[in-house]
């Protein structure tokens, strides 16, 4: 028998082997796309740089001291990570599980549901460093990265994956029709996108605003890309980093938990 | 000992009882089979066997593991066919095959031998490369059960392995699951169709309403269920309404009729000796449209056991 890691006490196991089995599978069909699907993510950025950097960048000269474009590009390469990991664990997953019933399938097989949910996070949490690697690049490439440190940039991108398709995966688990992703990406992902310093300085925004931005999970990331980029750590990172271990580590066991209680009867 | 034991096996989902407390038993080798109507509990019998559903209460042995204790080394040993077909459509025929005995820790490249041998078997190697959503159902079908075999299983659970197909195509699924039972597969099916739990099963359950209602061999069940031959008598008029009909015709026929069923204008008369039985009807006297005599089949003790209402 594979080892087996207890979550939540021992309330629950699962085989690592056969997670990363479950990983395998979405890595095999991905290979296929991967050529179109780098050149997209190529792309994505490059619009928004051109956009936003030559289009706003125009008026506004600097912020904080640096050029515009600097200052968005580096906050925006957090966001590739957390669409990768969002777009697997929301639709992706949902049609897979609800339509396709490749879950159901899998859980004939040695794995159970817990391991094809990590299996699932895990991989959402690859997309992430895929994409924003990718991005990364970009960025490089667009002259606004000042630092080696940035390459501490995709390992980070594992982790805040890892952290935002927990979170998407935990509203799977709970979600009751395909049509609610709209309440997930209007009530949550896009709030966190405009509220997270990547377009402006959280400082200036009103006491209650910024209290509310900094509790979001992307905002502790731009942070963090954005110090990395730029060689600008400071001991306030070690927060950041804290408060995005804290969130995926307390919200692992959820989307386990919660998908069997949907998926066993 | 007993491949798959079961003994007071019930699940509950709230306040319904879809498996009221079964006790079965199913030997190696042998093709067992669940038959009922819609909502007997079949398929979730099968899936307490194939360990995604735990039991309420009561004892259930696959391979002489615990389902509760064991369900992923009892897994790795069994060959699941369910209900729906759930091909991966994002793959190929062949890797549908391939990346299900990845699961099984099958290697690579074993696993490419074995995807071509079922293939083969399947007859589907001329559409190893087609992707799943362009197979017929007979094909998605057959492709079901060639997964089911990737891990060289030792019990074949099939729940309604042939629903839906046409006969040509039924016929080619039941010639290759008794291929497979000459090669020691004991396999375990649900099915609603007679003709297959005849012509594939060496014991039945019949099951009703979560409960097996009767038990054995197809030629045990439909002796004991349902007589020798069936003399069906259709009534002129209105049906055999009035019981001082139905009376005379039993008075007519005395100790040759074993047990009789009236449904509207269709009286059913089960016995052994139909021939005797129909002369004295006409001796009788007695008026009637038509009359046919047959031998009993599964369908007839099926039908006494769980009764003629329509189940959805």
């Amino acid at each position: 028998m594979a080892p087996r890691v207890p979550i939540l006490g021992n309330l629950l196991f699962f085989s690592p082997r056969g997670a990363f089995r479950f990983w395998q599978r979405n890595a095999y069909i991905f290979r296929r796309i991967f050529p179109e699907s780098v050149a997209v993510n190529f792309m994505e950025p490059v619009i928004y740089l051109m956009a936003m950097g030559f289009g706003i960048g125009a008026y506004l000269s600097t912020i904080g001291g640096l050029p515009y474009l600097t200052f968005v590009a580096t906050g925006l390469v957090a966001t590739a990570a957390m669409f990768g990991a969002t777009y697997e664990c929301t639709y992706n997953a949902y049609v897979q599980m609800y339509y396709e019933k490749a879950y159901d399938a899998v859980i004939t097989t040695p794995l159970g549901v817990e391991e094809v949910v990590i299996g699932e996070v895990w991989w959402g949490a690859t997309r992430s460093v895929l994409y924003g690697t990718v991005f990364l690049a970009v960025i490089v490439l667009f002259g606004t990265v000042r630092s080696p440190l940035a390459l501490l940039i995709p390992p980070l991108f594992l982790l805040s994956g890892l952290m935002f398709s927990v979170i998407a995966m935990t509203f799977t688990a709970v979600n009751p029709s395909i049509d609610y992703y709209t309440f997930y990406f209007a009530l949550f992902v896009t709030p966190m996108f405009m509220f997270s310093g990547i377009f402006f300085p959280l400082d200036a925004l009103p006491g209650w605003v910024k209290t509310a931005a900094w509790v979001t999970p992307l905002s502790h990331v731009v942070s963090l890309t954005r110090a990395l980029s730029l060689g600008t750590l400071e001991p306030r990172h070690a927060t950041d980093l804290a408060w995005i271990l804290a969130v995926t580590v307390t919200m692992f066991p959820l989307p386990v938990v919660l998908m069997r209680r949907r998926l066993v009867k | 000992m007993s491949i798959v034991n079961a003994r007071a096996l019930l699940k509950r989902y709230g306040n319904l009882v879809a498996v009221d407390g079964i006790s079965f038993e199913v030997h190696p080798g042998e093709c067992f089979g669940f038959l009922g109507p819609n909502g007997a509990g079949k398929t979730t019998t099968m899936k307490m066997i194939y360990c995604v559903l735990p039991p309420t209460s009561g004892d259930l042995r696959v391979m002489g593991m615990d389902v509760r204790e064991h369900p992923r080394a009892i897994k790795a040993r069994l060959g699941v066919v369910t209900q729906e077909n759930t091909l991966d459509t994002a793959l190929t025929v062949r890797e549908n095959l391939v990346i299900f005995a990845r699961y099984f820790d099958i290697p690579w490249a074993l696993a490419g031998r074995r995807a071509d041998e079922l293939l083969d078997f399947a007859s589907l190697a001329d559409r190893a490369k087609d992707k799943v959503e362009y197979l017929s159902g007979g094909m998605k079908r057959r492709l079901m059960v060639a997964r089911a075999l990737v891990p060289q299983p030792d019990l074949l659970v099939l729940d309604e392995p042939t629903t839906g197909l046409d006969p040509q195509a039924r016929q080619l699924a039941w010639e290759k699951l008794r291929q497979l039972k000459r090669t020691g597969v004991t396999q375990i099916l649900t099915t609603h169709y007679m003709e297959e739990a005849a012509a594939l099963c060496d014991r039945i359950a019949i099951m009703d309403q979560g409960r097996i209602v009767a038990g054995g061999s197809p030629a045990d069940l439909v002796a004991a269920h349902a007589g020798r031959e069936v003399v069906e008598l259709r009534s002129v008029g209105d049906g055999w309404g009035d019981p001082g009909a139905v009376d005379r015709v039993l008075g007519a026929a005395g100790h040759l009729v074993e047990m009789h069923e009236v449904h509207s204008d269709l009286l059913l008369l089960h016995t052994s000796d139909g021939e005797a039985l129909l002369r004295r009807v006409r001796e009788g006297g007695i008026e009637i449209s038509s009359a046919t005599q047959r031998r009993t089949t599964l369908e007839d003790a099926f039908l006494r056991l769980t009764g003629r209402r329509l189940r959805d």
